[in-house]
């Protein structure tokens, strides 16, 4: 049992800590939630410098053979500032999929620029009927000659307004929530019958619908072993739900930490209304749950890898735990501030609403809560 | 960073699993099968088989009998005593006076108490708190004047006394110097023998129907000086530093875990609308909230464990241990009650309802002792927000 970062590890929180004091304050999430596409590419292609993109990558696709322990520590820091860049959607959902799925020759092609921050990818996977089971495919992709026509909808696909290169989940076989015949394939978004609609989340990030008719596609499209794409998903999102566990743990000790701040210079009654104890408790249930989801997003990262089962039951047990915990923080945050909390020009809505975002993605709270109830070894045997 | 205990860790938790196994006496094997409420003479008994084994106390310095376990041995010790559901031993003497002595006392006292703490021959119960000192425990009021000849006299009430009735000895704070700015200034930290004249107990009962509080009456009860730990007066921070004392355990959450395989166990059993009521999904996702806040309570004692093991400071993290614990405890019971339905109305029925669900509820209620004792929940959150958060004072 061992908590502590080595070296390396410690080194990138540092720089991490040092990139989000002196380049990314709060101040620029704020102002870049009002610019398109809501995130710079300027600050994506320092981060491809830093070689953040590509920690969990192997040495031999080109990446930094890191693991998503670091990934995590990476995030949690940045979510303290709410950096914008699309580090989930693009290195984590996309990413995996890609590391695990790809050739050679479509790794190097897609994965490698990304990691050198030159671009950015995107997984298209959630369907209007889809929840979260990513088995749950209606769009269909048919054979022809040679090649493949995709027809469908996908929708909130996260940094799919201004990904350079798609990653669409499609049914090459079976119907919507078979688990065979999900299948993966690379689209360039300006392909013909490709109609892409840019939208804003709450949290001033982008997303997109993305209409696919009549896509034509070739052969090497195809991203891993047709129909067998279920499991790369599974990780995938997986992945990134650990990915949402880091930075919400980042986010909610910020919440608090300003919070706390609030409650040591704000006077009422002519006392700093931190004096009160209706508010110091609730301070002090804040920071339990804060602890709650520091301890999980570890075992989230640390499980990334474990056996199927063990990764699936402890993922589950960070993302819900993420619910419960950044649900209230964020909520007292708020409350806390009393009416200055509501405004839109103060900080702590911003940190609200990216909760609330990564609430809802990669499963939430009722789905974390239902897959662990029906994991392996819940019920005593036999049940 | 690692979660996994190592290859000898591993080895020594199956060293103490066949060690409970054929150690455990059959009567009380099968009482924690129930998850029966122990009486002390069963408590007595296991203490007397660990103490054999060198694991009474095991948080005791090796040279006092100890048992020379290193910080994640004695949490895979505590998991699986609690996880077999053996006895919990008397706190007062292993992991409250007895620390205390080691700490504070004299050579004469450690050689007069620790030997017969650690061999389960004498007793001890707590003499903190008063029917007007709960959670502001300076004010306490047992009064003890120096004779003039050696010893003080203790007039006063304790209360919250547990187990007083079989206790040997009592360890008391108590008020030498009235005349103190402070009211925290003037108390001492007494050990007196039950036996003395002039003590009176009077049992009573706890929510539970378990008999394990007391009264204690004090009315010119000689205690000898060499009785005295620590300096004259000096007593407050002598019983603070104790709070500091095993902040890392399993306990809450090694129980409830245990708990929570019985209410699976009492939830696969119990029917409702034709099937086990462990098969409703809404019901499910219930029992898997608390297991998720359980293991989420885990990862954080598991964090603090790393810490210790390498000399640090108890970090932040483990003082939320005791009242998230607690509540967590607390909560298991509720919903376990919840399962049991008409069943939970039993109170003390032979043969009434299944062996499992038999102590449940006097355990249910018994468990709002675990928000209160050892510093109430709402103490320790102004604790943590005073020390901790450093938020501003009144």
């Amino acid at each position: 049992m061992d908590f502590e970062l080595n070296s390396d590890q410690k080194l990138l929180v540092d720089t991490v800590n040092n990139f989000v004091k002196k380049d990314s304050p709060l101040s620029r999430a704020r102002k870049q939630r009002d610019e398109d596409p809501g995130w710079s590419r300027e600050v994506w292609a320092q981060m491809g410098e830093l070689g953040w993109l590509a920690l969990p990558f192997s040495e031999e696709d080109g990446g930094m053979g890191m693991g998503q322990l670091e990934v995590s520590l990476v995030l949690e820091r940045l979510g303290t500032t709410l950096v914008p860049e699309p580090l989930i959607p693009s290195v984590v959902l996309a990413g995996s999929a890609l590391a695990r799925a790809g050739s050679a020759a479509q790794k190097a092609r897609y994965l490698q620029p990304m990691m050198q921050g030159e671009s950015c990818l995107a997984l298209a996977y959630a369907e209007r009927d889809s929840r979260d089971n990513v088995a749950c495919v209606a769009t269909r992709a048919r054979k022809q000659g040679g090649g493949y026509v995709l027809n469908g909808e996908k929708v909130w696909v996260l940094a799919g307004d201004a990904a350079d290169t798609l990653i669409v989940s499609a049914r090459t076989a079976g119907e919507p929530g078979d688990r065979e015949g999900v299948s993966l394939f690379l689209v360039d978004p300006a392909a013909a019958g490709l109609d892409k609609s840019a939208l804003k989340t709450m949290d001033g990030h982008r997303a997109a619908h993305i209409k696919l008719d009549g896509v034509k596609l070739p052969a090497e499209a195809l991203l891993g072993a047709e129909g067998a794409a279920a499991e790369v998903l599974d990780e995938a999102v997986d992945r990134a739900a650990a990915s949402a566990c880091a930075e919400g743990a980042g986010l909610l000790d910020a919440a608090f930490q300003m919070t706390r701040d609030y409650l040591c210079e704000r006077e009422q009654f002519g006392v700093k209304i931190g004096s009160f104890q209706a508010l110091q408790h609730r301070a002090v249930d804040m920071f339990i749950e804060l602890e709650l989801a520091k301890a999980t997003m570890l075992l989230a990262a640390l499980k990334a890898d474990a056996p199927t089962e063990e990764r699936k039951r402890a993922i589950s047990i960070a993302k819900a735990q993420l619910s419960e915990s950044g649900h209230f923080i964020v909520r007292q945050a708020v409350q806390l501030h009393g009416g200055i909390g509501v405004t839109d020009e103060h900080d702590v809505g911003l940190y609200f609403k990216r909760q609330h975002v990564l609430n809802v993605l990669f499963g939430d709270e009722q789905y974390h809560l239902q897959r662990f109830a029906n994991s392996e070894g819940f019920a005593p045997a036999g049940l | 960073m690692d979660l996994s205990f190592s290859a000898e860790q591993e080895a020594f938790r199956q060293e103490v699993r066949s060690f409970i196994r054929e150690a455990m006496p059959p009567d009380i094997a099968e009482k924690a099968k129930r998850h029966a409420h122990f009486e002390p003479e069963e408590i007595r008994r296991w203490h007397g088989i660990l103490a054999e084994r060198g694991w009474a106390a095991p948080n005791w310095p090796e040279q006092y009998g100890g048992a020379g376990l290193d910080p994640t041995r004695r949490f895979i010790l505590g998991e699986e005593l609690v996880m077999a559901g053996a006895p919990e031993l008397s706190p007062f003497g292993l992991r409250m006076v007895g620390p205390l002595i080691i700490q504070f006392g004299n050579d004469a006292q450690r050689a007069r108490f620790l030997p017969k703490i650690l061999s389960g021959e004498e007793f001890w119960c707590q003499g903190y708190s008063e029917p007007g000192a709960g959670s502001d425990l300076a004010s306490l009021q047992l009064k003890a004047e120096d004779d003039g000849q050696g010893n003080f006299i203790l007039n006063g009430q304790k209360t919250w006394t547990t187990y007083a009735d079989r206790a040997d000895w009592i360890f008391v704070l108590a008020r030498t110097n009235g005349d103190t700015p402070k009211r925290q200034q003037g108390i001492s930290f007494l050990l007196c023998d039950m036996k003395t004249p002039g003590i009176r107990v009077e049992p009573f009962l706890t929510l539970g129907g378990t008999p394990a509080f007391c009264d204690t009456y004090f009315d010119d009860v000689k205690v000898p000086k060499e009785n005295l730990v620590g300096p004259l007066d000096g007593g407050w921070g002598i019983a603070k530093a104790l709070l500091g004392h095993e902040r890392v355990g399993i306990g809450d959450v090694g129980s409830s875990t245990r708990a929570l395989h019985n209410l699976k166990a009492i939830a696969a059993e119990t029917v409702k609308d034709g099937h086990p009521l462990i098969e409703d999904p809404a019901f499910r996702a219930r029992i898997a909230r608390l297991e998720i806040r359980i293991e989420s309570l885990r990862m954080v004692i598991y964090k603090t464990l790393a810490g210790a093991e390498l000399g640090k400071a108890p970090g932040p993290e483990s003082s939320i241990l005791k009242i998230r614990g607690s509540e967590l405890q607390q909560q298991v019971g509720e919903l376990t009650m919840e399962v049991m339905g008409l069943n939970s109305l039993n109170w003390f029925n032979e043969g009434a309802v299944p062996g499992n669900q038999y102590w449940v509820p006097s355990n249910f209620n018994y468990q709002r002792a675990t928000t209160i004792y050892g510093g109430s929940n709402e103490i320790q959150r102004n604790v943590i927000a005073k020390g901790l958060l450093q938020l501003p004072g009144t």
